[in-house]
């Protein structure tokens, strides 16, 4: 699942907690391919394409913020509070680590 | 042998259950958990067409996914999940009397329309109705029931500002009510284009004005389809019937042993025969004595009797919530309610005696039952 697609995209891969993974039929880490800028905002834009049941349960509808209880974690940093547009970290570009979606311990 | 069925289903807080018999009701066959880990606050039925399910499913990581079954349950699609207030929705009063954003929080209630599977009403916290004509795929707000003038001053009951109950009259032509805590209840003659609230005769000590025209913490309201005029209601504390579509109400409490509590049902071929499961108080959400006992009125309120047979009559300190108690159609009335306890208890005999479904689901948000040929 890591290295660069056919395209020349990189794979992204995103991990999703279990009960967003059950609802939208998912065994283990996605794979994503992700044109241009490797942002937030671009891989949940490309995970949400890929599976629109997801809509509205990570972030708002239509790309909005993120929900209370949702978090994002990368290369063992919190990425919940980075801007959207932001790049996400090289090694999460490049296919090595995973991107994390998370439910905040609060939320279930 | 019975060729009829019935098929109970069961909202709890960490998935759905689908339970199912013959018409004798004495051996059932217990489907689930649906949507496991999912609070699911409703599931229902069509009239229209029983293989027809819709569940409103929730989490307070993920919020809110609306679940179809085309197949009475067996398998299920998410379908749409955007319910967007129409317009900027304003404020209603927060617990501390400030002015407090309308925000979604989830659907609690879905009524399918009595002739077209594809066609529900949505009620939601903060209190708003929606509705779809898709099968679910998209939810448009019906806004005259949020923008009533009075809507600015409704506040949040203990769990939430939500609209509860939605009843379809099945004569008159586009009337229904709605009913919503803290705020009261509510009719429309026009297929919800407009309402109008419905709760002169009521009286709520707990706000400043006891018989205003809004601010009653209605529980949950009844209709017996034959006679749609009159309504049952269990209101925070009293037990209240209208014979006029809600013009009027009187209290018909009478000798229940406390008149706090949260379901009431009709009996499916008794318009005045009632069940409500009474509940100590605000404070004590747990039966009088630690005896759960639903208690029936064959008179339309006023009069009631204990239903104990089966039912714990010792150390039972759990709660039946609004939407978890349902009757069947088939003659032999059956009736079922759910508890906190994760209790699904069955009646075949119009209550007269009953047994547990199941013991230890998780807490019961709600319960239907489809009666089927």
């Amino acid at each position: 699942m890591t290295g660069p697609a056919g395209n020349g995209a990189a794979v992204i891969r995103v991990v999703l907690p279990a009960h967003l993974r059950s609802l939208a039929r998912i065994d283990g880490e996605v794979g994503l391919e992700v044109t241009g800028a490797v942002t937030q905002r671009s891989v949940l834009d490309a995970l949400e394409t890929r599976y629109p049941v997801l809509r509205g349960t990570i972030r708002d509808h239509d790309g909005g913020p993120r929900r209370a209880f949702i978090r994002f974690f990368a290369c063992e940093q919190d990425l919940s509070h980075e801007p959207a547009d932001a790049p996400l970290p090289g090694p999460v570009a490049r296919g090595a680590e995973p991107y994390l979606i998370v439910g905040a311990m609060a939320g279930g | 042998m019975p060729v009829s069925g019935v098929r109970v289903l069961v909202g709890t807080r960490k998935g759905a259950f689908i339970l199912s018999a013959d018409g004798r009701r004495d051996q059932w066959e217990v489907s689930g958990p649906h949507f496991a880990g999912w609070e699911i606050y409703h599931v229902k039925g069509s009239p229209a067409d029983p293989d027809r399910l819709y569940a409103s499913q929730s989490s307070g990581w993920s919020g809110q996914v609306i679940q179809r079954s085309d197949d009475g349950g067996r398998s299920w699609e998410p379908v749409g999940n955007q319910f967007s207030y129409d317009g900027v929705p304003g404020t209603h009063q927060w617990y501390d009397g400030t002015p407090h954003p309308w925000e979604f929080a989830r659907v609690w209630h879905l009524e399918p329309s009595l002739d077209d599977p594809d066609t529900v009403w949505a009620g939601v916290e903060d209190a708003g109705l929606f509705r779809t004509a898709d099968g679910g795929q998209s939810w448009q707000e019906m806004p005259a029931l949020r923008t009533h003038d009075t809507g600015s001053s409704w506040q949040p009951g203990a769990g939430g500002m939500c609209l509860h109950t939605i009843l379809l009259d099945p004569v008159t032509p586009g009337r229904m009510y709605a009913a919503i805590s803290a705020a009261g209840a509510f009719r429309s003659d026009d297929d919800g284009q407009s309402w109008r609230p419905v709760n002169h005769g009521l009286q709520s000590e707990g706000i400043p004005d006891p018989d205003a025209e809004v601010g009653h913490c209605v529980h949950r309201l009844a209709m017996h389809p034959s006679r749609p005029g009159v309504l049952y209601m269990q209101k925070h504390w009293d037990v209240m019937r209208t014979d006029d579509c809600g013009e009027h109400w009187r209290e018909v409490s009478g000798n229940l042993p406390t008149d706090f509590g949260f379901p009431i049902d009709v009996h499916a071929h008794e318009p005045d025969t009632v069940y409500v499961v009474p509940i100590t108080s605000d404070a004590e959400h747990f039966p009088p004595e630690g005896k759960l006992r639903v208690y029936r009125s064959k008179t339309g309120g006023d009069d009631w009797e204990p239903l104990t047979r089966g039912l714990p009559q010792e150390h039972c300190y759990v709660n039946v919530l609004r939407d978890a108690m349902a009757v069947d159609s088939l003659e032999d009335c059956g009736v079922y309610f759910g508890t906190t306890g994760g209790q699904v208890y069955a009646s075949a005999d119009s209550g007269d005696s009953w047994a547990p479904i199941v013991r230890d689901l998780p807490a019961v948000l709600s319960v239907e039952v489809q009666t089927l040929s």
